[in-house]
């Protein structure tokens, strides 16, 4: 075998599979360079949290989900949004600060919502997700409606009390919960040795009897058969389980993140040889599911969609200042 | 088609650096993430990135220039075969969609001295004066603290090896070491508990917020506690400690990391509450928390760390806390604020006096306890009242300063005392509806016209 065969994913998969998987991992990948672009023009302002690198792990995850099950994330949001059906768009449009973006302008780049898709936010407090995710999984017991519900949060997160709280509630009371975490190796800039005494992440549930796996977090195949599992397991109405998805952030923590906390060396090996959509684009050529051309095609389709959302998104005016004052309460 | 690469903004608040370097020459090919070139901003050093992949066409701005404002096209990334641009026809539009913002057109500004009362401590005509932003005063301050006292160290997230998230730790790690500045894991209720056990141990702990709104996260400890503790002890637990980090409203960060809790932590007894506005009394103020017997909330500003004030050299520089200070003495009006909104008020009185209104300016500093004295007195002078604060108006500052002035000075009181405050919603991202919903001078402005009947 070549090099580059070595490299080809044994999992199984279709074509068609596979290639959704690979459009929608691009999607997020250009979406996301656009509004780092549109950051640096001043577009988009106060923080933005790339997902760049990341994006095997919501999109694998997502495979395994059927409708209706939830989803529920922090800060670093975007790409969550849009492997939950989310138009790019109302998606660019709040992070422009818009009338057209999914909060109208009110909430930004950290705070979306879609009750119609099932994504539950956006939360800007590190390690809140955790129990509202528990919270919604309760709310799928109560009903009996058969869904599961997904709550990502990153390595730094791990390390919140309330984490180990809604732990304990979920296994306590079975709920329909998949706890991912999204091990992307720093929380900013504290790497996970210098913050955690126990950096097998998977492990974390162990006092609460909670199952966990660690999965290779760039291969999105490996992503799809763990969430299969773990979401399987939460649906036949045994509790809880977690998911340490091993991953990485190629971007800043934000955008004025400087990264001196580890090399560019770190940052271009990964990207070289671990990449979420190389890796799949690689599977596609040698399984002759796509030529070259037809790769090319497929990018400069997702640019156009990118580049429409950017433009929807900048011309879209400002909310209206009487929205302001809207959305504070509801009329009891 | 080629694609302009422009002087990205890396903050909310950046409007121009330097182009320190380039990485890549004109006709080299890169692909997205590959580094261009490296700029400086007034917070560190950073890599712009490749948003495409393309061959690298003109350099517009050589290595080295300075001041190359957000917006300007640096270079140009063409597709393969394609020739380079004549760059002299495009213009330099700098595209910035806060430019209008007031925040941020003042976050470097220096707020002129000129019309500020200094201390009659400081103010011999031989004292001198050095140039310093609030975020090095407060360095400085913890740093002084931690040489004079060992039992002095510094906890947080970041504010080790990062050296702050904000910066207002830099250095201190090199100088103390890891036993005395210390990394967390982001886990507020945990550290801030580690913190008061710390300080009821005998330690003289230092607890960085990241931002006010985390400490949501430890507020039951920082309460329950830290300030029930000596109460409840009958007098003999200790908790000397330090709750400190920026508080209040940042730009464009949205209702989650903007909260103003001054108005939370001044509700409560065996709490001290301060809040600075120039790096004078950020020093002072907060090496008096830090040598103070009780604990401390200590109210930062983010938009206020840039800042650059004028602060006296003196080796030793104290700020008794519970004390407020008359930064500006006028007969018409006293307007009273903290924190961020003091320069707010010196903006607005430095307008109004062309209106024939002479802004008497109280910067409150320490917000528990309040020190009402000094306002009452400057009422009992102007007749006049106005309020200012960052944070809503129901059970605000504001709230408190005229229920005591109306109690105190009642008759002394010319017309109904106004206030200033943040509207009554949580705060929205976009551009402009932040811009509404927070106080500005041109609210002070207002509410002091209104009080003086003029229209
Ligand atoms: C309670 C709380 N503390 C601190 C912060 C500031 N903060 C935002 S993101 C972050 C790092 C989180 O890292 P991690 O959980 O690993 O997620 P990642 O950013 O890597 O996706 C911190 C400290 C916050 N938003 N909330
Ligand atoms: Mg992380």
């Amino acid at each position: 075998m070549n090099k580059k065969n070595k490299k080809i994913n044994p999992l199984k998969t279709t074509k068609d599979e596979l290639l959704s998987l690979y459009k929608d991992m691009l999607l997020i990948r250009r979406f996301e360079e656009k509004a780092g672009q549109l950051y640096g023009m001043g577009q988009i302002a106060g923080f933005c949290h790339l997902y760049i690198g990341q994006e095997a792990v919501v999109v694998g995850t997502r495979a395994s989900m059927i409708d209706g099950d939830q989803m529920i994330t922090g800060y670093r949001d975007h790409g969550h949004m849009l492997a939950c059906g989310m138009e790019s768009r109302g998606v660019m449009a709040e992070l422009t600060g818009r009338a057209g973006g999914y909060s109208r302008g009110k909430g930004g780049s950290m705070h979306m919502f879609s009750t119609e898709k099932h994504f539950y936010g956006g939360h800007g407090i590190v390690g809140a997700q955790v129990p509202i995710g528990a919270g919604l999984a309760l709310s799928n017991k109560y009903k009996g409606n058969g869904n599961v519900s997904l709550a990502f949060f990153g390595d730094g997160a791990s390390n919140q009390g309330q984490v180990y709280e809604a732990f304990n509630m979920a296994k306590l009371w079975s709920l329909p919960v998949v706890f991912v975490i999204e091990n992307n190796q720093y929380a900013m800039g504290t790497s996970v040795i210098r913050s955690s005494a126990e950096t097998e992440l998977h492990k974390r549930g162990s006092s609460f009897e909670i199952k966990g796996i660690q999965v290779d977090g760039m291969n999105v195949l490996e992503v799809r058969d763990a969430a299969k599992k773990a979401i399987k397991h939460a649906r036949d109405g045994k509790g809880p389980m977690i998911l340490e998805m091993k991953t990485y952030r190629y971007r800043g923590h934000s955008m004025s993140d400087p990264a001196k906390y580890r090399t560019r060396d770190e940052v271009t090996k990964t990207r070289s040889e671990r990449d979420p959509i190389d890796m799949v684009k690689n599977r596609l050529i040698v399984e002759e599911w796509a030529t070259d051309d037809a790769l090319k095609s497929i990018d400069k389709e997702i640019k156009l969609i990118v580049a429409d959302a950017a433009e929807f998104a900048q011309t879209s005016p400002e909310p209206d200042a009487s929205e302001l004052y809207t959305d504070v309460l509801l009329d009891a | 088609m080629a694609i302009d690469i422009k002087m990205p903004a890396l903050s909310p608040t950046m409007e121009e650096g330097t182009l320190s370097k380039w990485v890549v020459k004109e006709g080299d090919t890169v692909t997205s993430g590959d580094i261009l070139a490296e700029i400086e901003t007034d917070k560190a050093t950073m890599e712009v990135e490749s948003i495409d992949e393309g061959v690298v066409g003109k350099i517009a701005i050589p290595e080295g220039t300075e001041n190359v404002k957000v917006g300007t096209v640096i270079v140009q990334l063409l597709e393969t075969g394609e020739k380079v641009n004549d760059l002299e026809k495009l213009q330099d539009k700098p595209i910035n969609s806060s430019e209008n913002y007031e925040q941020n057109q003042t976050a470097k500004k220096t707020i002129p001295s000129r019309d500020d009362l200094d201390e009659k401590r400081v103010s011999g005509s031989n004292v001198t004066h050095t140039e310093i932003t609030v975020r090095d005063a407060l360095r400085d301050a913890m740093a002084e603290e931690m040489r004079r006292d060992e039992n002095v160290f510094i906890m947080g997230e970041e504010v080790a090896e990062y050296q702050g998230a904000y910066k207002v730790t830099r250095e201190l790690l090199q100088e103390f070491g890891e036993k005395r500045v210390i990394d967390t894991p982001i886990t507020e209720y945990g550290f801030a508990g580690i913190g008061v056990g710390a300080a009821m141990g005998g330690l003289k702990p230092i607890v960085e917020f990241m931002t006010f709104n985390f400490a949501m996260q430890a507020i039951d400890h920082i309460i329950n506690s830290a300030a029930k503790t000596l109460y409840m002890s009958g007098g003999q637990m200790r908790c000397p400690i330090v709750f400190r980090g920026p508080n209040g409203a940042a730009s464009r960060v949205g209702a989650q990391h903007s909260h103003d809790y001054t108005s939370w932590y001044a509700n409560v007894p065996g709490l001290k509450v301060v809040a600075p506005y120039d790096a004078e009394d950020a020093k002072g103020l907060l090496k008096a928390a830090i040598r103070d017997p009780n604990p401390v909330v200590f109210l930062e500003h983010e938009l206020l760390y840039g800042e650059i004030f004028q602060i006296p050299d003196v080796d030793d520089l104290i700020v008794p806390i519970g004390k407020a200070k008359v930064r500006r003495k006028g007969s018409d009006v006293t307007l009273v604020a903290h924190s961020r909104m003091v320069g707010r008020c010196l903006e607005a009185a430095n307008l109004l006096i062309n209106e024939g209104i002479d802004c008497e300016v109280v910067d409150l500093r320490t917000i528990r306890p309040l020190d009402s004295k000094t306002v009452i007195e400057s009422v009992k002078k102007t007749n006049r009242l106005v309020c200012a604060e960052e944070g809503w108006g129901q059970s605000g500052i504001g709230a408190e300063i005229v229920s005591r002035v109306t109690k105190e000075a009642f008759d002394y009181l010319d017309a109904p005392p106004e206030r200033v405050y943040q509207v009554d919603v949580p705060l929205p991202y976009a551009a402009n509806l932040e811009a509404l919903s927070l106080p500005g001078s041109s609210d002070i402005i207002k509410a002091a016209k209104k009080v003086c009947y003029k229209n």
